[in-house]
């Protein structure tokens, strides 16, 4: 065991998937051409001046309200101050003081089921940058702007995680719940929800928080999850060696798997931060707290603890039919669809969960599919599970059935009449099959007579290659033993 | 003199500005004089005053809508660039 | 024509005793006869203004023309103006073309006004005398080895020569009244957020207003009522009817308190200036005015609060010139701080790299609470300071500069010097009250200039009170010798 104890605390941006950009009118879309959305405001033109958005507040307040934090009655814009070429102001506007948001938190449920309540110190509105292009430019970067203004969120929590794994369940709950509130679509490849990891480590039992590093640049789960163990065995090392952890901002290299040293900390710090005077106070009152609470929708939490009573699911299932609120609309909608419109029952729920979780799941992962995008819908995957549930098809010919629904589109009843793969259930077609079989193999017939139980296994798979898959395994295991005890 | 050498240096660069040898001992005199200028502050009784931001107190923040009303004009507006390709604004290399 | 003011201007047009064609053509004379001598403007405009003389002259016409149609005016080199250059007095700016107009300039495009150009500026509008701009130095038209005052310098001595007859300016320590004081003009700023900043290249953003030199209070308050009300893309903009300005311009004045502010009369003020400030003073005691005395404790601390607050401001506003999107940019940058740092150690002249590193200086760490936290404390006790004496007194008059036009290189290398010329000035900008100069006189030939300020919104009353004055004298109504004819 290691005397090391693991600190971290996550810094999140996420974008607000507002129409126009929190400061100007400049539509937000990704991918444009490079500057066809960056106007006078964005490209910081002598004499311009910035406006808020209104719904970029609405859906920071949204948040808060979602982490069960405090809104600021009054918050303030101040100027961050420090040149980039993408930053064209020359300051970033971003919240200092009084930030509209203030302490909130999460609960997370780790891998061996226990919870764990994360705190959030803070959410923040600012906005962002542009981006500097390297590529095709031997010694120049290209600047381009579109980016610029696009309303972030700054979600800063507590130093409270203590491991990578807590990181990462962190930041997968605060990914729902943005996708939830539908205040941030989530793109971590777009880049419309980046993560900054802090990490460092210290003695257990020791009071003090060690020196920590910035990890910038991480911008998927599995990255974050790498990147902290490697910061971390990286700063125990050094520790062990006698050495100091320099307070700095390091990179995540995907393709090398290490972080490296960015700029010192120290150098970019007198960010001379002061409240914009371009810009006054927001004031946010009670009426209007009520308003935006009113709109919120069932939280992925709230509707895990529905599922597992409703539904009778374990935590565990509940969690991760809950992990978007698609996936669990999807999911309720299979399982009202199985169950003809009434309450599912305990094992129609079930089943619907298995195979929403599982194979679903899988299906879309491999195709790198959103569940809007799911080649088979509710209603067809509820008539595949109804064919189980009623026994036409075993839960084995039935993953057979999924893969070819997949990948032609048409229904569970089509593909099973045409491929003729209704299960076999008459009871004298299966004790014909287990005679053949048995006949056919005197050998493995008087070895599992003599005590070899595993050939058991050996006479299913014959009988069932002699049924094309087709026989009801529940009948068969229970024929076969009759027929193989004598 | 208030201010030294190092001050001000220190002060140029996070102002990105350059500076001549020559310059440095002019903005030293003039700073560290307006530094004594403004140190007349301290005298002040301010215990208990909050400070003030705008000169029009009790103003909040007013919102705009949604709304997009920009349309792609970067024609127009990199007719003042000092160096375009493709609709990039070119600067010397950064590097990360 | 050019001794006409503005609205004596506005009801000739009407009459049609010249035509808008004409007058632009006189005036475009004027200003290119006395370009080399004043220096006053950085662009003029001939193209668009002959082009907008003719589309008045045919509104005019056709019987639809309103007040404004067809009147001159010139815009302090600091708003932009779409297609034209716009330097804000700045080698960083030197090949700016505006692709925008600053709200101000649309609303008096809109009302039909003629630019004639863009005048000369302190850079950046940082200055008080018009010295520091990269085009030379505004001479005075009173006596052309002296400075016009600034930073609305080319301004004032436009108006003041009668080669514009009233022209746009800003003021954020008293660059529209110090120079109307020193050039013997009408000099105001209104409340802060009466005029929208969208377009007015920032200063110091909590600070600055855009106002009007005119050669009266009637032509200010003919123009601002244009030029002011609410604009969305300003959230500074206060959202308040804009009232008409000259409805309540003759109205009666007995009963009016004036507070004198004891702190101004005290030391630093001319012992000639303030004789005249007197005397303008018993003019309103004959028009049936009661003299108070009034106490502003924490205003001789403008200036220490001002050279907080008003640099730190700009430090900021001034990072966006970086040689990247528009601007100078310096040639053959080795690497991006080189870019960075010549763009703009070049581009930026002395006065203002001092104002950028006196701003970056109180607001780093460690020095934001004993600087700028403090100076804005102080800024609410002056705050306090003019409420409590508006509680008591209708408006406040005193000097508006402690002394008359001095000489060009007179005070250049002293910049504590140049900056308490500002010092009755500033805390009007501190406070966002509005306040105007007017002229009450001469010294050794020299203009000098009355300050009234009142409370927020108080702009009617202002022009009220001002232009009472002026029915009863002629000072303002006074031209240079060298101006006074046709120039050649």
């Amino acid at each position: 065991m290691s005397a090391w104890e693991t600190v971290i605390g996550l810094e999140i941006h996420a974008q607000l998937s507002t129409k126009s950009k929190i400061f100007s009118g400049s539509p937000t879309t990704y991918g444009a051409s490079p500057n066809s959305q960056a106007n006078l405001v964005d490209l910081a033109y002598p004499g311009v001046l910035p406006v808020l958005n209104t719904e970029a507040v609405r859906m920071a307040v949204k948040f808060g309200l979602a982490v069960d934090a405090a809104v600021a009655p009054r918050s303030v814009f101040a100027r961050k101050n420090y040149f980039y070429p993408d930053l064209p102001k020359g300051y970033q506007i971003s919240q200092y003081e009084l930030p509209v948001v203030g302490k909130g938190h999460l609960d997370i449920v780790l891998d061996d089921g226990t919870k764990k309540r994360i705190g959030i110190t803070r959410a923040h509105l600012e906005e962002d940058a542009g981006k500097s292009l390297h590529e095709g430019l031997p010694k120049q970067s290209g600047i381009d702007l579109n980016r610029a203004g696009t309303p972030l969120v700054e979600i800063v929590s507590e130093p409270d995680m203590r491991s990578a794994k807590e990181a990462v369940a962190y930041l997968k709950k605060v990914h729902t719940l943005v996708r939830y509130l539908e205040i941030c679509d989530g793109n971590m490849q777009e880049g419309s929800f980046r993560c900054d990891a802090n990490v460092s480590v210290r003695k257990v039992g020791a009071e003090k928080f060690g020196t920590r590093a910035e990890i910038k640049n991480i911008n998927s789960f599995r990255f974050v999850e790498k990147a902290i163990n490697y910061e971390v065995a990286r700063q125990i090392d050094l520790l062990e060696g006698g050495g100091k952890v320099v307070q700095e901002t390091r990179l995540y290299d995907p393709d090398k798997g290490e972080t490296r040293s960015m700029r010192s900390k120290e150098e970019a710090n007198d960010y001379r931060y002061f409240p914009d005077p371009d810009l006054l106070p927001v004031e946010i009152d009670a009426a209007y707290i009520a308003s935006v609470k009113a709109t919120l929708p069932e939280l992925p939490d709230q509707k895990a603890t529905r599922f597992a009573a409703q539904f009778g699911l374990s935590e565990y299932d509940a969690g991760v039919l809950t992990s978007s609120k698609e996936l669990a609309a999807y999911y309720e909608e299979v399982a009202k669809l199985l169950a003809g419109g009434k309450e599912p029952s305990k094992e129609q729920a079930k089943l619907a969960a298995n195979w929403v979780a599982g194979s679903l799941a899988a299906a879309l992962n491999e195709h790198n599919l959103e569940i809007g995008e799911s080649r088979i819908g509710a209603a067809g995957l509820a008539g595949l599970l109804g064919r189980i549930a009623d026994n036409t098809i075993s839960g084995k010919i039935a993953k057979d059935v999924f893969e070819a629904m997949w990948a032609e589109g048409r229904d569970a009843d089509a593909i099973i009449e045409s491929k003729g793969l209704k299960q076999i259930t008459d009871t004298g077609a299966i004790e014909k099959a287990i005679d053949e079989v048995m006949a056919k193999s005197p050998g493995q017939l008087a070895d599992y007579r003599s005590g070899k139980d595993k050939l058991f296994g050996f006479f299913v798979g014959q009988v069932m290659k002699a049924t094309g898959g087709k026989a009801n395994p529940a009948q068969l295991n229970e024929l076969l033993k009759k027929k193989l005890a004598g | 003199m208030s201010l030294n050498r190092d001050q001000i240096n220190s002060i140029a660069h996070l102002a990105r500005l350059s500076l001549t040898e020559a310059e440095i001992p002019v903005y030293q005199d003039s700073l560290s004089k307006i530094v004594e200028l403004v140190g007349e502050l301290d005298a002040a009784q301010t215990a208990g005053i909050e400070p003030m931001a705008h000169p029009l107190p009790g103003l909040a923040q007013r919102m705009r809508p949604d709304v997009v009303t920009e349309k792609d004009q970067h024609e127009l507006y990199q007719r003042n660039a000092p160096q375009v390709e493709a609709a990039l604004y070119l600067v010397p290399k950064v590097i990360e | 024509m050019h001794t006409l003011t503005l609205s004596e201007l506005a009801k000739k047009l009407r009459a049609k005793e010249f035509s808008v064609t004409e007058l632009t053509k006189s005036l475009l004379t004027r200003i290119e006869e006395s370009q080399q001598t004043l220096n006053a403007f950085i662009t003029v405009t001939p193209e668009l203004a002959m082009a907008q003389a003719k589309v008045a002259d045919a509104t005019l016409a056709s019987g639809v023309a309103g007040p404004l149609t067809g009147l001159p005016l010139a815009h302090k080199d600091i708003f932009c103006t779409q297609g034209v250059k716009t330097s804000c007095g700045s080698k960083m700016l030197d090949n700016f073309v505006s692709p925008y107009d600053a709200t101000v300039v649309e609303k008096l495009n809109a009302a039909g006004m003629v630019t004639l150009g863009k005048t000369n500026m302190d850079e950046f509008a940082m200055g008080s005398s018009n010295e520091t701009s990269y085009y030379g130095p505004v001479k005075n038209p009173w006596d052309l080895k002296l400075v016009p005052g600034g930073s609305s310098g080319g301004s004032a001595a436009a108006v003041a020569a009668r080669i514009a007859p009233i022209a746009t300016a800003t003021d954020t320590g008293g660059s529209i009244r110090q120079p109307a004081s020193l050039c013997g003009v009408t000099g105001f700023k209104p409340t802060y957020g009466r005029v929208s900043r969208y377009g007015m290249i920032a200063f110091a953003s909590s600070l600055d207003q855009g106002g009007l030199i005119s050669q009266s209070a009637e032509d200010a308050a003919l123009v601002l009522g244009a030029m002011s009300g609410f604009d969305p893309r300003d959230s500074t903009s206060v959202d308040t009817p804009v009232p008409n300005y000259l409805e309540s311009l003759n109205a009666p004045l007995a009963g009016l308190r004036i507070g004198l502010i004891k702190e101004f009369f005290e030391k630093g003020l001319d012992a000639s200036v303030e004789k005249l400030i007197r005397e303008a003073l018993k003019v309103y005691e004959k028009l049936g005015a009661k003299l108070i005395e009034v106490k502003l404790p924490a205003l001789p601390l403008s200036v220490p609060t001002y050279y907080v607050v008003a640099p730190a401001e700009c430090s900021s506003n001034l990072a966006r010139f970086d040689g990247v999107r528009y601007g100078y940019r310096a040639k053959d940058p080795k690497d991006l701080m080189d870019l960075y740092k010549r763009s703009r150690g070049e581009g930026f002249g002395a006065e203002v790299k001092r104002r950028i590193m006196t701003g970056t200086y109180v607001l780093s760490a460690g020095y934001y609470d004993a600087y700028y936290l403090k100076a804005q404390r102080v800024r609410q006790l002056i705050n306090q300071d003019f409420k409590r004496a508006f509680a008591e007194v209708d408006v406040l008059m005193g000097p508006t500069a402690p002394d008359v036009a001095f000489g060009i290189g007179a005070k250049a290398s002293d910049p504590i010097q140049m900056y308490l010329n500002d010092i009755y000035t500033i805390g009007a900008n501190l406070a966002g009250v509005p306040a105007m100069s007017i002229p009450c006189g001469f010294v050794r030939d020299l203009p000098v200039g009355l300050q009234i300020a009142g409370p927020h919104f108080a702009e009617a009353k202002l022009f009220n009170v001002a232009h009472a004055y002026q029915k009863e004298t002629d000072w303002h109504r006074q031209i240079p010798a060298v101006f006074k004819g046709e120039l050649s």
